[in-house]
């Protein structure tokens, strides 16, 4: 069996996220890493591999983005990914979800996938939809916010997962070949072996335009994407919080009774 | 025509609350732009014509029902997108929640259309329907134009419920072939509920507790605080870690838990993320206690405290309980 994994690269959490008020969008610049919540969907394609329920072949990790994306995919890959597909087109910059998760799409087919593990949600976007939207056009089932997931060697392969949604958890029999996005509960992702950093760059690393996968170019990029972003506003103005830095704990605790004194809360 | 297609999620014979308030708010706004608004249910024979009709209230002209599975996206993204063909609809509108996320991205790929979530209002402008999305950690909003057919799922709690509308909707029944891969996703079992059964809705004080607790054992500091505000405290959690296991899910606050507005909501070891902050941003006051003073929770907090909850919490549960006894 072949798996999957998309990975992206986001804007390190320390850096201040921001949107270049000329272009709309969102500066990508300054420090970049693997997006946090992909390491659990890497992690679940090991777990998969090692479990021997079945024989997983290869793991994929795919990403779309700009060409210092390659580290995201280095990173993947020194975490266990086999090999990596990188989508880089300029024709692509601006795309919205809908249009990036068919350009995912495209590129997956090309690979033939019968699992595609996804993150729950990437750290600079906090849309969490690109699993349904790649599914869709795989034609594949799908479900998001898994946290427990258990492969049934077939024939046909199923994975059992739980995930919560608005009534409590749901267990949800899944027929392979499927689009699995993973919650960060699922796992506790492991930390690269030096070797494995070292030997990343050595693995093999497909570079594709949208030409080699088939992609519209009118389906894509800001000019294919079917929502108008901008008239980018503040929020209502809320009076900033009082904070209190914690040197003196006795002297903090006093201060905080005070306040809740104050507002008749004790 | 600018049609407008609620999607009502229902569980146990009742509506989901958010979809009521998306059903309220898509008459609003199709009474504004010169449509109707109309509501699609998915479900077994639970989904009686009286039930249906009740849509009405809240605003819908017409409920179509179709016979699926329940619970999962990719069934109703085949019968939303055929009630929409058929009938010509230009936007889709989802309450907060999984599903929603989930049913609006795919039928977003299935119609190719636009897409927008986390919304927090729409508005009318030219007959067109605009949507205003919080984004970078809500510190600025975008507004999103649909060039074609528009897909906006809302945020949790973002639409009021107005149910003084006309009376009775007409119900429709549709049938609809559900794609092949819609029917390779099973539902085992749905609504779980994990741990005890805990009343966190009824509280005037909520001492919530998130990963920087740092282990199942870190709850008791937050019991211990409860306590010692006596009466009306009880403790809660966030998603992290009733996953987790280290508390039960029906303590759990945000996205797929509840929604609470207390007098005082004491957080420890919580960051503020999106999908927590929409369960609790109404609490009357908030306290947070994280060690990372650009935690997100600082955000939206009255009083923020930077510094170790291991420290904190237990010499404010003595000062608590001190001041009571005084
Ligand atoms: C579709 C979807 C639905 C979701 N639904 C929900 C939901 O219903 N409810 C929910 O809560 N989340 C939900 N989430 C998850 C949410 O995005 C966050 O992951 C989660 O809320 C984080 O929980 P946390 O704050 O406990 O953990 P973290 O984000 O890991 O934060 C832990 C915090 O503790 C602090 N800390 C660590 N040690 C200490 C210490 N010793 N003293 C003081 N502070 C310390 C850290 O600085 C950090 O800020 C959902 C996510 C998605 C994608
Ligand atoms: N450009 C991209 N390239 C590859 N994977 C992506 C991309 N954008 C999002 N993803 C994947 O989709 C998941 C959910 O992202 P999102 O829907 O953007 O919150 C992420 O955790 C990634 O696994």
């Amino acid at each position: 069996m072949k798996i999957c994994v998309l990975v992206k690269e986001v804007p390190d959490a320390a850096v201040q996220k921001r949107i270049d008020p000329s272009t709309g969008r969102m500066d990508r610049n300054g420090e970049k890493n693997l997006n946090p919540y992909d390491t659990h969907a890497i992690e679940a394609a090991m777990q998969i591999r090692e479990g021997g329920a079945v024989e997983v072949d290869e793991i994929v990790a795919v990403t779309m983005g700009p060409s210092t994306a390659i580290r995201a995919l280095h990173k993947a890959v020194s975490l266990g990914a086999d090999r990596s597909v990188h989508l880089s087109d300029d024709a692509l910059a601006g795309s919205d979800v809908a249009a990036t998760g068919y350009a995912l799409a495209q590129t997956l087919k090309r690979e033939s996938p019968d699992l595609v593990l996804l993150g729950q949600q990437s750290d600079d976007g906090e849309c969490y939809t690109i699993g349904a939207v790649v599914a869709d056009h795989l034609q594949m089932p799908s479900l998001t916010q898994v946290i427990q997931m258990d492969v049934e060697a077939g024939p046909p392969t199923q994975l059992r997962c739980e995930r919560q949604a608005e009534y409590g958890y749901d267990t949800v029999q899944v027929e392979l070949p499927a689009v699995i996005s993973v919650g960060d509960a699922i796992n506790e992702p492991r930390y690269p072996s030096l070797k494995a950093i070292m030997g990343a760059k050595k693995k093999p690393l497909d570079a594709l335009a949208i030409g080699d996968v088939d992609i519209a170019a009118d389906r894509v990029g800001e000019s294919g994407s079917k929502v108008i972003c901008g008239d980018f506003k503040a929020p209502p103005a809320k009076s900033a919080g009082e904070i209190i830095e914690d040197e003196d704990t006795n002297e903090t605790v006093e201060k905080i009774v005070a306040w809740l004194d104050e507002r008749k809360l004790i | 025509m600018a049609d407008i297609l609620v999607y009502a999620l229902h569980y146990e014979g009742a509506f989901n609350k958010n979809s009521l308030g998306a059903v309220s708010e898509g008459a609003r706004l199709a009474a504004e732009a010169g449509g109707e608004c109309h509501a699609v249910v998915v479900g077994g024979s639970d989904l009686t014509d009286e039930l249906c009709a009740t849509l009405g209230r809240y605003g819908a002209a017409k409920v179509f029902r179709a016979e699926a599975p329940e619970g999962l996206a990719q069934p109703v993204i085949d019968v939303m997108a055929k009630v929409m063909d058929d009938n010509g609809h230009r936007y889709a509108l989802f309450g907060g929640g999984l599903l929603g996320f989930e049913i609006g991205a795919g039928l977003a790929a299935r119609l190719n259309a636009g897409v927008t979530m986390e919304v927090t209002g729409v508005n009318v402008v030219g007959g067109e329907l605009q949507a205003e999305r919080p984004i970078l950690g809500d510190s600025s909003i975008s507004t999103s134009k649909y060039k074609d057919r528009g897909i906006i799922i809302g945020r949790l709690n973002a639409f009021e419920i107005r149910g003084d509308g006309a009376g009775d909707a007409v119900v429709e029944s549709v049938q609809v072939e559900l794609s092949p891969w819609s029917t390779r996703a099973k539902m085992v079992q749905r609504g779980e509920q994990r741990g005890a059964d805990v009343d966190i809705e009824g509280a005037d004080i909520l001492v919530a507790g998130g990963r920087g607790l740092g282990k199942a054992e870190g709850f008791e500091l937050c019991d211990e605080l409860a306590k010692a505000f006596g009466g009306n405290a009880a403790v809660a959690a966030t998603r992290a870690v009733v996953d987790a296991g280290w508390y039960p899910y029906a303590a759990q606050i945000g996205q797929t838990g509840k929604t609470v507005s207390p007098k005082l909501y004491l957080a420890a070891g919580i960051s503020g993320a999106i999908q927590h902050k929409v369960g609790m941003q109404s609490s009357e006051n908030i306290v947070a206690i994280n060690k990372d003073a650009n935690a997100p929770i600082f955000e939206f907090s009255d009083l923020g405290i930077v510094g170790d909850l291991n420290k904190i919490l237990p010499k404010l549960a003595e000062a608590v309980k001190a001041k009571k006894g005084s």
